[in-house]
């Protein structure tokens, strides 16, 4: 029983209930100075913000935080998302006090330092993935692809070439693709795969045309393997004159070993939380730097980092009149992108070559370690990439378990869950990415949970349906959190 | 090996396991011809100490200046416990909250989150977050064609004293859909936007105005008027806050007869540094009509199999990962950690707290503006109330100031003249209440000290 007065008691309240008026975090604000506001500009009554002391916040706030998996305490497969360790060096030293304190528009001559970290950034991923020019500025993954996307419409309209109005997208593609596209005023052509996991490039054949702008592909694909047959694709679609977008979702697995330049794309979005390690920070912030082919160096957002007389300065509008413009309000996530540079450099040339390679091997072996469980790969044929998809449509079928209750008792082992149901065109998946930084212990701690799991599924299916136990709550109700729509904050009546 | 664990021992069994002989076999289904040659563009290996030293170094070359630039980024004091429980690994290395159970932490930050900024903006709801406070306006352009239902030929009325960056990432974003953007011109003399020099035969082609309060040059627009001209018209009104004034200044949810519509701003001066540029967050609330067409994600509190209160992502049926093609944008995750400090730092300043941060930056302001426009060659640009910004124009080129100023350790302000040329030699400066009175004669020396070695335009 959940509901007795001990367990009641560990519940977290908000912090509004812990409010009282008058009560104040005393020597945080500057204390009272008139300032002149207009009494009709006024605020008439006070922000309900709550009143707690420093402690207060404090202890509600660490408690909290320990509700939460995250990858320092818990392995946190979640395909897709390239959950590795993100290094405290890098975390230390971008948080330099005279980083934080930079301002963007100080003076270039105030800006050398962190300029120059940038400059050097934007060359290391221009050698890591082969491509002849990058910008820092989008700030996650989905502006990055917006970037990239807005890229080829203005290469295209530059050339006076109108009518390219479609963009190509493998079904099996993460949902911001299509989504991108239709940000970018184009219409989506979905392309399906075939049995083996490859983009179907007969059909691909038949669709492409005047009217194809680009595709969109992500290589590895969201299915866990690689696209083997991408020199075909990037001939097909260069002869009709559309150009191949990179989604970087999955670029640690082919870190240092294939580069999506020298694959014949044009234009790329690296993940910068990802790759290169930057904290996903409970969902944010990211980083989504872009790369081109030349043709397309001269629509990159701005601003970019330049180099003139061994100077560092911002490039804009001024210095390059055919861009996109600006994303953000600055350049980007410059924060992350300095923990960015910092991993770079503590993995150097090599270090980011074992990074695939071991991201490999431990995909790899872990999906082998649950096929001998009895777990069912969905292409059994094929390499696992970084990360591989296990189908659980015989379990759901034969015993009425069900990815996401495998999912939820998962976390009773305390394993965060995969990735579930997607790609979407695996039914049941699981989507599950181990990530270089962890050992072979972990793995197979994971894998023995996951055999528990199964024989929990075969001997007591309702241990399943009930799953979580152990956490902060058990299973949520997702369907009245959508009718009874509770956004914020209010008293008991 | 940088982070990854394996010993040769491991490495060998693990082959063994997948039955390969070694880690390149992993790879036969890459075509030989793909493969890359050795990074050689990228240097060796550096130790943690290395790197340590290396970056002191950078950023020592960058030092820390006195700072009076704010221009959409503010320099604030941060408590110390902000930072402290934000860089711990249970918020720091999670990620968006799918697994609701597993995420308890996170999602009851954000609701909390989203109750503060609701209340600070006087609106109902709130997502949960955007990436920064100018592609928030992007969104919110885009949003509001949404809820006026226009499917060609939306425009949006864009006043020049919205900040000129704003404008243009508006612009980037919302272009490629077809959204027009007209402009307004401010007030010369009040450097804000008069009901007076809005168009006046709309009819109901406008979708939406945006208003920034303050504005870009720190002056207080008359928010009321203009909001229910707007409506008036059949537009919506988009309000552009630093959410930090609204301790002092009324709420956009209390603009005019019927309060703004959709409200969107830069979060950064709410407990995160201003750290080169970013990462920051961009806040979005609105009214709960129009909640499902918010995009971004947007918690909600529900309860679990027991009935205890639990907190969940919801709604997603806005989002690209359901809706693909046809979703509310293509945004896929929040500004989490940014949030979470900002809810942080709300929790500790309070009311009081903020309401402090506010009043004395409005009145160091003050100090400083009295004190340089009293320098010859110097005068303040607009009259009217303003908040904690201010343009000063200049008898000498502010380009050669500011460089004068840099090599004396002082970041002094920003340059208008490239944006706004019709204001001459005009610099935009800020002071929070992180300044002294000792740092404004300071500045103030400085600046004398600076112009008196430069001459004047056009001589």
């Amino acid at each position: 029983m959940r509901n007795d007065a001990v367990s009641q008691t560990r519940l977290e309240p908000t912090i509004f209930e812990l409010s009282q008026p008058g009560r104040r975090s005393g020597g945080q604000g500057p204390g009272k100075l008139q300032g002149s506001i207009p009494s009709t500009l006024r605020r008439r009554t006070p922000p309900k913000l709550p009143e707690v002391s420093e402690l207060q916040a404090v202890r509600h706030y660490t408690r909290l935080s320990q509700l939460n998996f995250s990858i320092d305490t818990n392995f946190y497969p979640l395909g897709s998302c390239t959950m590795k360790y993100n290094p405290k060096a890098c975390n230390q030293y971008a948080m330099l006090p005279e980083f934080l304190g930079h301002h963007p528009h100080a003076h270039p001559n105030l800006s050398q330092g962190f300029l120059e970290c940038m400059y050097e950034l934007q060359d290391m991923l221009k050698e890591i993935t082969g491509m002849a020019a990058v910008s820092l500025t989008p700030m996650a993954g989905a502006q990055g692809e917006f970037a990239g996307v807005a890229m080829i419409r203005a290469y295209h309209r530059a050339r006076g070439d109108l009518d390219r109005d479609e963009i190509i997208v493998p079904q099996a593609a993460h949902g911001t693709n299509p989504a991108t596209a239709a940000m970018c005023g184009f219409k989506v052509v979905e392309l399906p795969c075939d049995a083996s996991g490859d983009c179907d490039v007969e059909q691909l054949r038949r669709v492409v045309g005047p009217r194809t702008a680009g595709i969109m592909l992500t290589n590895p694909s969201t299915l866990g393997v690689f696209e083997r047959r991408i020199a075909e694709i990037r001939t097909i679609v260069h002869d009709v004159g559309g150009l191949l977008y990179y989604d970087g979702a999955n670029l640690n697995a082919i870190l240092g070993i294939v580069r999506p330049g020298d694959m014949g794309f044009d234009v790329i979005h690296m993940n910068l939380h990802k790759t290169f390690s930057t904290p996903h920070g409970g969902g944010g912030p990211g980083a989504g730097a872009v790369g081109v082919a030349p043709r397309l160096e001269p629509f990159l957002p701005v601003p970019v980092v330049g180099k003139t007389g061994g100077q560092y300065r911002f490039m804009d509008e001024r210095d390059r009149p055919q861009t996109i413009g600006r994303l953000s309000g600055f350049m980007g996530n410059a924060g992350v992108l300095l923990r960015a540079y910092i991993y770079i450099r503590m993995l150097g040339r090599d270090g980011l070559r074992r990074v695939g390679e071991y991201a490999t091997l431990n995909a790899n072996y872990l999906l082998r370690r649950l096929q001998e469980v009895g777990y069912q790969a969905a292409y059994p044929d094929r390499r696992a990439t970084h990360e591989f998809i296990v189908t659980l449509k015989t379990e759901a079928k034969d015993l009425g378990a069900t990815a996401m209750d495998f999912a939820k008792r998962l976390l009773d082992y305390g394993f965060h869950a995969p990735t579930t149901y997607f790609p979407l065109l695996v039914p049941e998946c699981l989507l599950i990415e181990p990530t270089e930084t962890e050992s072979k212990e972990t793995l197979d701690g994971f894998a023995t949970a996951m055999a528990h799991v199964r024989e929990e599924a075969k001997t007591e299916v309702s241990r399943l349906k009930g799953a979580p136990y152990t956490l902060p709550v058990r299973r949520l109700d997702d369907v009245r959190a959508a009718k009874q729509l509770e956004l914020v904050w209010r008293p008991d009546p | 090996m940088p982070f990854i664990p394996h010993t040769p021992a491991d490495e060998r069994s693990m082959l063994d396991a997948i039955g390969v002989s070694d880690i390149s076999s992993l790879f036969d289904e890459i075509p030989k011809d793909l493969r890359a040659a050795p990074l050689t563009g990228i240097p060796v290996a550096m130790t943690e100490m290395a790197v340590g030293r290396l970056m002191s170094e950078r950023a020592n070359r960058d030092g820390r200046p006195l700072n009076f630039i704010g221009a959409g980024a503010y320099e604030h004091h941060i408590p110390a416990a902000v930072w402290s429980i934000v860089t711990r690994g249970e918020i720091y290395s999670a990620y968006t909250p799918y697994q609701a159970e597993a995420s308890q932490g996170t999602l009851q930050t954000i609701f909390e989150y989203q109750s503060m900024i609701a209340s600070l903006t006087g609106m109902d709801v709130s997502n949960a977050s955007l990436y920064d406070g100018a592609s928030a306006l992007a969104e919110a352009c885009l949003m509001a064609v949404r809820v006026q239902k226009k499917t060609s030929g939306a425009r949006i009325l864009m006043p020049r004293s919205v900040s000129p960056v704003y404008r243009g990432c508006a612009e980037s974003i919302c272009g490629l859909q077809g959204l027009i953007f007209d402009v307004i011109e401010y007030d010369r003399s009040g450097g804000s936007t008069s009901v007076a020099l809005l168009p006046d035969s709309t009819g109901n082609d406008v979708t939406a105005i945006v208003i920034q309060q303050p504005n870009f040059f720190g002056m207080l627009e008359d928010v009321d008027a203009l909001t229910d001209w707007a409506h008036a018209k059949g537009a919506l009104v988009i309000a552009v806050v630093n959410p930090m004034t609204l301790a002092v200044l009324r709420p956009p949810g209390e603009w005019g007869a019927k309060g703004a519509d959709i409200v969107v701003g830069e979060g950064q001066p709410l407990g995160v540094p201003i750290s080169g540029g970013g990462p920051y967050f961009g806040f979005m609330t609105t009214r709960m009509e129009h909640v499902r067409q918010m995009p971004g994600r947007i918690v909600g509190r529900t309860v679990d199999l027991d009935g205890r209160t639990g907190y969940t992502l919801t709604l997603q049926a806005r989002e690209q990962h359901i809706r693909r093609s046809k979703a509310t944008s293509n945004i896929c995750t929040n500004q989490g950690l940014l949030m979470s400090a900002a809810t942080i730092y709300m929790a500790i300043m309070g009311p009081q707290g903020l309401e402090e941060v506010a009043t004395a930056s409005v009145h160091n302001t003050e100090l400083l503006v009295s004190a340089i426009a009293a320098l010859p060659k110097v005068r303040t640009a607009f009259i009217g109330p303003r908040f904690h910004e201010a343009v000063l124009q200049l008898d000498v080129p502010v380009a050669v100031v500011l460089e004068g100023l840099a090599r004396l350790g002082i970041a002094g302000g920003y340059d208008l003249s490239r944006d706004y040329p019709e204001l001459g030699s005009a610099l935009l400066v800020c002071a929070t209440e992180t300044k002294t009175a000792a740092d404004i004669a300071r500045y103030t020396e400085a600046l004398a000290t600076v112009m008196s070695n430069v001459d004047s335009v056009g001589e």
